[in-house]
C-alpha cells in the first residue's frame, strides 16, 4: 500500500516535470499581456500575429517540405538498400551493417559541419543542401526498420511464386512487399520525426534566408522571445499529440504490440 | 546470379553514403590537419590544450556526465514502475512519457528559459509565496536541467524496453528458490536490463557532450561548452581549420566513450549468459 503511493507520487513528479513547461507555454499563448507572468485576459491575438508572420509561415512550410521529402526519398533509398543488404552474406553484410550505424552514433554537430565543408566546395548552401543532409541522416532509420521485417518474411513463398512463373517484380509486390510494409512505414515515420526535430545539421547546412522552424526559433530566441512563439508551441504540441495518438492507437498498432 | 542482382539494390545507398558520409569525413579531416594556406599542421588538433578550449571540454564532460547520471537515476525507477503496471492503461502511460519528445527541441528550451528566468514563472510563484527566489538561468545548472528534460526519454525508453523483455517466469523461479526482492533486483533485473542502460547512457551522453544550442540559449554566453567553441569557430571567426580540428577531437571523445560503454556492456551480458 505504502509502496503503491510512493510509486504514484514519483510518477506524478516526473509527469509534472515533463508537462509543466509545456503547460506554461500553452497558457501564455492565450495571455493578453506581453509580460510573462501577468495574466492580462484571454486573447487569440498571438495566433493571429503568428499566421500573418510570413517568416514563421515560410519556416513552417520549409519544415514540412524538408521532413516529408527527405523521409520519402530516404524511404525509397533505404528500402532498396535493405533489400540489397538482406541478399548479402558474410563480411560484405557486416561492413554494410556497421556503416549504417555510423550516422546514428555520430555527433550531430560533426555531421552538420562535415557536410557543410563538402557542400561549400561544390555548390551554394540552400534548401537543396538541407534536403541532402536530412536524407543522409534519415536513411539508416529506414534500413534498420526494414531489415528485421525482411528477415522475418518467408523466402520460400517468394521462391515458390517464381517457380510458378511470376516475374521477380510481380512476386516481390505480391509476396515480399506486404510483409515488409509495416517496417517501411515505421521507418518513414521515424525518419520524418528525426527530420522535424533536427536543429544542428540544418543549422550548418542551410543557406542564408532558408529557415526551418528549429533554426528560426533559435534565431528568434537569441533576439528575445515574442509571444507568437508560444502560440507556435501550442500548435506544434497539438499536432504531435494528434499524430502520436493516431499512430499508437490505431487498431493495427494494437495487434502488433500484442504479438511482438 | 539472382542474388547478385538483388545485392545491387544497395548500390544507390552505398553511393549516397560514400558521397555524403565518407567524403565529408575526409574533408573535415583535411581541414583539421592543414593550415588556412593548405600546409600540413597539427596545431588545429593540439589547440585543444589551450586553456580556453580545455576548460570548455572539461566543462562539457562534467555537464554531460551529470546529465547522464541524473537521467539514469530518474529513469530506472520510472521504467520499473511503468513495467510493473500490468494494466490496460500501460500503453497510454508510456505514450505520455514519449509525447514531450515529439515537441520541437527548440521549443522545449524556450519553455525552460521561461520557467527559470529571473522574473520567470517559478521565481514569481516563489515570490508570491514569500519564498526566496532561485537564480539559475545563465549558469551550468540551468543547462543541465534542460539537458535532462530534453534527453530523459532516450534513457527511459531503452531501459523500459529491456525490462519489458524479462520473462516473468524467471522472477517466479527465483522466488520459488527463496530469493528475496533485493536478490531478485540485483541478480536478475539489473543484469538483464544492462543492455538497455548502456544504450540509454550512450544516447544521453553523446548529445549532451556535443550540444551547443542549450548552453547558448540558457547559459547567456557564460557557459561555454566545446560545442559552442566549435560553433563560434565556424560561424563567427570563420576559422574552419580550427573548428575542424576541435571537431575531430570531439569525435575521438565520442568514439572513446562509446567504446568504453560497449566493452562494459559485453561483460555485463556475458557474466549472466
Amino acid at each position: 500500500m505504502m509502496k503503491k503511493s510512493i510509486e504514484r507520487i514519483y510518477l506524478l513528479v516526473i509527469f509534472l516535470f515533463l508537462y509543466l513547461p509545456i503547460l506554461v507555454l500553452i497558457v501564455l499563448s492565450f495571455n493578453d499581456s506581453k509580460a510573462k507572468v501577468v495574466w492580462g485576459g484571454f486573447t487569440l491575438r498571438w495566433y493571429r500575429e503568428l499566421f500573418s508572420n510570413t517568416a514563421v509561415m515560410e519556416a513552417f512550410y520549409t519544415t514540412i517540405f524538408v521532413s516529408l521529402a527527405s523521409a520519402l526519398i530516404a524511404t525509397i533509398l533505404g528500402t532498396l538498400a535493405a533489400l540489397g543488404i538482406d541478399a548479402m552474406r558474410g563480411r560484405g553484410k557486416a561492413i554494410m551493417l556497421g556503416a549504417t550505424n555510423i550516422p546514428l552514433l555520430n555527433a550531430d554537430i560533426v555531421t552538420g559541419i562535415s557536410m557543410m565543408l563538402l557542400f561549400v566546395r561544390f555548390t551554394r548552401l540552400g534548401l537543396n543542401t538541407v534536403l541532402i543532409a536530412h536524407i543522409t541522416f534519415n536513411i539508416p532509420y529506414v534500413v534498420l526498420n526494414v531489415l528485421p521485417k525482411l528477415k522475418q518474411s518467408s523466402r520460400t513463398t517468394y521462391e515458390a511464386a517464381l517457380d510458378l512463373g511470376a516475374t521477380p517484380l510481380y512476386a516481390f509486390f505480391k509476396i515480399t512487399w506486404p510483409q515488409i510494409l509495416p517496417g517501411v512505414l515505421s521507418g518513414f515515420l521515424m525518419a520524418m520525426t528525426m527530420s522535424l526535430d533536427d536543429f544542428s545539421v540544418t543549422y550548418f547546412t542551410k543557406g542564408a534566408g532558408i529557415n526551418t522552424l528549429s533554426t528560426m526559433i533559435y534565431t528568434e530566441m537569441r533576439k528575445g522571445i515574442r509571444p507568437e512563439m508560444y502560440a507556435l508551441s501550442t500548435i506544434l504540441f497539438m499536432i504531435a499529440l494528434i499524430l502520436l495518438l493516431f499512430m499508437n492507437f490505431r487498431p493495427a498498432a494494437r495487434k502488433e504490440r500484442k504479438n511482438p | 546470379m539472382r542474388n547478385l542482382k538483388r545485392q545491387l539494390l544497395a548500390g544507390p545507398y552505398i553511393l549516397w553514403m560514400a558521397g555524403f558520409i565518407l567524403l565529408p569525413t575526409l574533408v573535415i579531416l583535411y581541414y583539421a590537419f592543414t593550415t588556412t594556406s593548405g600546409n600540413f599542421s597539427l596545431l588545429n588538433v593540439t589547440s585543444i590544450t589551450f586553456s580556453v578550449h580545455l576548460k570548455a571540454l572539461v566543462l562539457s564532460l562534467k555537464l554531460a556526465l551529470s546529465c547522464t547520471v541524473i537521467c539514469l537515476v530518474l529513469s530506472y525507477p520510472l521504467a520499473m514502475i511503468l513495467n510493473n503496471m500490468k494494466s490496460k492503461s500501460q500503453g497510454f502511460i508510456v505514450f505520455i512519457f514519449i509525447l514531450p519528445m515529439w515537441m520541437n527541441f527548440m521549443l522545449r528550451i524556450l519553455a525552460w528559459r521561461l520557467l527559470l528566468s529571473n522574473n520567470g514563472v517559478i521565481n514569481s510563484l516563489l515570490g508570491a509565496l514569500n519564498l526566496p527566489g532561485f537564480d539559475i538561468l545563465n549558469t551550468p545548472k540551468a543547462v543541465v536541467f534542460c539537458m535532462v528534460y530534453d534527453f530523459l526519454p532516450f534513457m527511459v525508453l531503452p531501459i523500459y524496453n529491456a525490462m519489458a523483455r524479462i520473462q516473468p517466469d524467471i522472477i517466479e523461479a527465483a522466488k520459488d528458490l527463496g530469493a528475496g526482492n533485493i536478490t531478485i533486483f540485483f541478480k536478475i533485473i539489473v543484469p538483464l536490463t544492462m543492455s538497455g542502460v548502456i544504450s540509454g547512457i550512450i544516447m544521453v551522453f553523446v548529445p549532451a557532450l556535443t550540444s551547443f544550442a542549450i548552453s547558448d540559449l540558457l547559459g547567456g554566453g557564460k557557459v561555454l561548452l566545446i560545442g559552442n567553441v566549435i560553433e563560434q569557430a565556424f560561424m563567427q571567426e570563420y576559422n574552419w581549420n580550427l573548428g575542424s580540428g576541435l571537431s575531430v577531437v570531439l569525435m575521438v571523445f565520442v568514439i572513446a566513450s562509446m567504446a568504453l560503454m560497449n566493452s562494459h556492456g559485453d561483460e555485463g551480458g556475458g557474466t549472466f549468459a
